[in-house]
């Protein structure tokens, strides 16, 4: 270890904790690779050489004048300004940047030691030019703490993660600390479950330490199955050591020798990092038959998921690891005393994990003194949709919706990612389990039983905000089609009641719907909510029961006056031409695939309700914008 | 090669499959991983090896079957060559994912329930989110991530692709020829 274990100097600046060696961070998370970042990378490392300087790959402590630090990063979270590029101990943030950019990157900022004004970001809302981080009010207004290392450490490199102190907490875990005061510590937190159901950490561990057996399992829950979140992505990506050292913990406190990682089957990249993080960890003496040289043994096993939302489920995750098909058993019994093969098994969240061991180097009071106290510590949210900063985002708990939302956000956006002034309508929390939120809201401080008690929940953190141009039932149908599809089958009232809640949605969508399908819609929503075995089915259908509470007038609309105010529900569109702009030019005529249009030459043209499939062809192909409601 | 396992003759085929096992040792409980070993290997999961699969650890045919298709990740239906995955996950289907699938459906000939195309180059589906939202609207070919998609743009990646193809045809065609083309 190093010599500054027990100090914890992930708290400090990036580069903290090392020399004052310059280093060029390239963000290399899943977002700003798919933009182009190893081409910016593979070009730095040449300029900089032309340019004189030393490259420096690999860490080490003594630096030389001209040597440059060049390395990757995780996810840094401001995926939508990707590729981007920090330089400390400058503190410069380079957005949007492009190979081509890099020789003056090079000349001007390492050599010169000056910012390349046009690649700092510019907020949209104020046009201020932001130098770095701390200026940026996308970052200066979140607490970034499971996201921090994330940003600036080399997710590959086990050296420099043990420079910044990282195991030191899993050292002392096991070298010094008895697993009943670990769960106290963990207990006096008021850590709760970042995975959905918030339910207290410390509790659960010794729900599991107090079981007396031979054989016990801790599970990393990486599954992340809400579509539209992917901190879990970001973090085993981008800091994966922080995820075992949180692991290691949780078995340390509950006497398991064995761990399991299950990660999402469309997550490649972090299952390679996982991976190599769980090799370079047994190599360091760290993992293995002789953990910290206490004689304990620990292994740790990276799973890969196969595409099934409902093995996020505990005992569903259970049953796809002893090699079964994923579907949820009843409990009681829970996996604190019967899980994995019969035996005592704990499953955390990836970023319930990734805050141990700050909880652990830094006492319970400080991870209690952010937050609020029934939800304390800091969450990370994935800020997308109609927005115009995509990204994760790490507050406090008890943060303003409207903060986040609104703020943070840089605006909402129309389709084109033009910004929409009062566009906002609704934000979607907690993915598929969760329900949209609107205006009213918004000063609702963001905690577990806060959003519960108005029918949302904070599930995952998947934040998807939508603009004004969104039908609401759209969204509860798209939600309900996600479960239908994703129900396991085993109890009737998901499989069964999901379908029948989809088929009702498509009533109202398509113009079936009458008076009474709404009453049906809650009705049917209740039972489900009530019969259903697992949370999949509990929590289904809350996006159709929150949409019709805060939405109601949208659903009759659709029913009663068979309009969708925004025009996305096609069966609903009744395209017309407007004999007063027509002048029967006949373009119309000629982009109709059904020939549904006929009229005289120079006179208005008609549309044939029969024939027409409302494909709004004939309103492109219109220059007088005579065709109405497509 | 997504062909390539066809001239690959059954005992070779089976070699292959008894490694897998045996590097799994012959564990039940390591079904999962053994499949997605196996789909690794041919793309999809082919029936008799699904038989093979269970008569080896032990097990009864329909157990193994039963896992199979209760995880979208396997495929019981060989792929095209190339397989285009829309994302339609929430941020992507709020920024309109659905008329870029519907484009790329239209170009290709394919459609929900026809997945793969008549030239067996592409197979198109849908996933619920890659982790990529930032970038919303996502399309991946093979491995490549593809953000801030327009229909349009994706209609010129698939007939670029497909341009591709035609000008490879003849090299991989010489590279038979000359015996090198690789066989797992
Ligand atoms: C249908 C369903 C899907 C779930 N998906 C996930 C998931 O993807 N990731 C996760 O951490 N928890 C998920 N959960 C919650 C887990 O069952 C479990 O509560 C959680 O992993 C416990 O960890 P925590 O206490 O650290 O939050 C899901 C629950 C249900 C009912
Ligand atoms: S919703 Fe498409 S990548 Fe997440």
């Amino acid at each position: 270890m190093s010599t500054n274990e027990g100090s914890v100097v992930m708290n400090d600046s990036p580069g903290a904790g090392q020399t004052a060696m310059r280093r060029v961070i390239l963000c290399a998370g899943t977002g700003c690779m798919a933009n182009g970042a190893m081409k910016v990378f593979e070009r730095f490392r040449k300029e900089m050489d032309q340019a004189g300087l030393n490259v420096v790959l690999e860490l080490r402590p003594e630096a030389g004048d001209r040597d440059v630090r060049l390395s990757k990063s995780g996810c840094q979270g401001f995926c939508q300004m990707g590729p981007l590029v920090s330089i400390v101990p400058d503190g410069i943030l380079y957005t949007k940047v492009r190979a081509e950019d890099v020789p003056e990157i090079v000349e001007r900022t390492l050599v010169s030691g000056e910012a390349v004004e046009r690649l700092l970001y510019k907020d949209p809302a104020t046009r201020r030019i932001c130098r770095g981080l701390e200026d940026n009010p996308f970052y200066a207004r979140q607490d970034r703490r499971v996201l921090r290392e994330c940003g600036f450490l080399d997710p590959e490199d086990i050296r420099e993660f043990m420079l910044h102190g990282g195991y030191s907490a899993a050292k002392k875990a096991f070298l010094e600390m008895s697993p009943e005061n670990i769960c106290k510590q963990i207990s006096e937190s008021g850590l709760r479950g970042r995975g959905g159901g918030g339910f207290p950490t410390g509790r659960k561990w010794e729900a599991a330490r107090i079981q007396k057996a031979a054989k016990k399992y801790v599970i990393c829950n990486g599954d992340e199955g809400d579509p539209g979140a992917f901190m879990n992505r970001s973090v085993m990506e981008g800091n994966p050591h922080s995820v075992i050292e949180g692991l290691m913990i949780a078995a340390r406190a509950i006497g398991a020798d064995q761990t399991f990682v299950y990660v999402r089957a469309e997550y490649p990249l972090a299952v390679e990092r996982m991976n190599r993080a769980v090799a370079d960890a047994e190599r360091e003496g760290i993992l293995g038959k002789n953990v910290f040289g206490t004689g304990l043994t620990l292994k740790c096993n990276v799973l890969e998921g196969a595409g099934a939302f409902v093995c996020g489920e505990e005992t569903a995750m259970i049953a796809s690891i002893e090699g079964r098909r994923g579907m949820p058993t009843p409990k009681p019994p829970f996996p604190a005393q019967s899980g994995l093969w019969g035996k005592p098994t704990i499953i955390n969240n990836v970023e319930t994990l990734a805050h141990v061991p700050r909880i652990i180097n830094e006492g319970a009071a400080a991870f209690r003194s952010i937050g609020t106290p029934e939800s304390p510590g800091t969450k990370t949210f994935a800020l997308t949709g109609h927005v115009a900063n995509t990204g994760l985002v790490e507050v406090p708990f008890g943060t303003k919706l409207r903060e986040l939302v609104l703020e943070i956000s840089g605006g909402i956006t129309d389709d084109n990612g033009k910004p929409m002034k009062n566009g906002f309508k609704a934000v979607q929390i907690g993915g598929p389990s969760g329900g949209c939120l609107t205006e009213e809201h918004l000063d609702l401080p963001l905690a577990y039983d806060s959003l519960r008690k108005v029918g949302a929940m904070v599930g995952s953190g998947g934040l998807v905000v939508l603009n004004q141009r969104t039908c609401m039932v759209s969204m509860a149908r798209f939600f309900m089609e996600f479960t239908q599809r994703e129900s396991c089958g085993k109890c009737v009232l998901c499989r069964e009641g999901t379908k029948q809640l989809l088929a009702l949605l498509d009533d109202v969508i398509e113009g079936r719907a009458d008076a009474g399908t709404l009453d049906l819609l809650e009705k049917l929503g209740r039972a489900v909510q009530v019969g259903s075995l697992c949370g999949l089915g509990k929590t289904a259908p809350n996006p159709v029961l929150s949409t019709l509470r805060y939405f109601r007038k949208e659903y009759e609309e659709h029913i009663f006056e068979k309009r969708c105010r925004t025009g996305r529900c096609k069966a609903l569109l009744k395209p017309e031409i407007n004999a007063e702009r027509c002048k029967g030019c006949g373009l119309c005529i000629k982009s109709c695939p059904t020939g549904a249009i006929s009229g005289e030459k120079k006179k208005p043209h008609h549309i044939d309700p029969e024939l027409c499939i409302k494909c709004g062809a004939c309103a492109t192909a219109c220059k007088l914008q005579a065709v109405e409601g497509v | 090669m997504a062909t390539a396992h066809l001239t690959v003759d059954r005992a070779e085929k089976f070699r292959i499959v008894c490694g897998i096992l045996d590097r799994h040792g012959y564990r039940p409980s390591g079904l999962i991983p053994i499949l997605q070993a196996i789909q690794r290997e041919y793309q999809y999961l082919p029936e008799e090896v699904l038989t093979f699969v269970a008569t080896s650890l032990d097990l009864p045919p329909a157990r193994v079957f039963g896992v199979a298709t209760f995880y979208a990740h396997f495929a019981l239906e060989q792929k095209g060559k190339h397989v285009i995955r829309i994302c339609d996950g929430t941020a992507c289907h709020v920024k309109q994912s659905l008329p870029i699938l519907n484009a790329i459906h239209g170009e290709l000939g394919t459609s929900e329930k026809q997945k793969t195309s008549i030239d067996a180059l592409f197979t198109v589906e849908t996933v619920a989110c890659l982790g990529a939202c930032g970038l919303a609207p996502v399309v991946v070919v093979d491995e490549q991530v593809y953000g801030g998609m327009t229909p349009e743009r994706a209609v010129a990646l698939v007939n670029e692709i497909k341009m591709q193809e035609i000008a490879g045809d003849a090299q991989a065609a010489a590279a038979a020829v000359n015996g090198e083309l690789h066989v797992h």
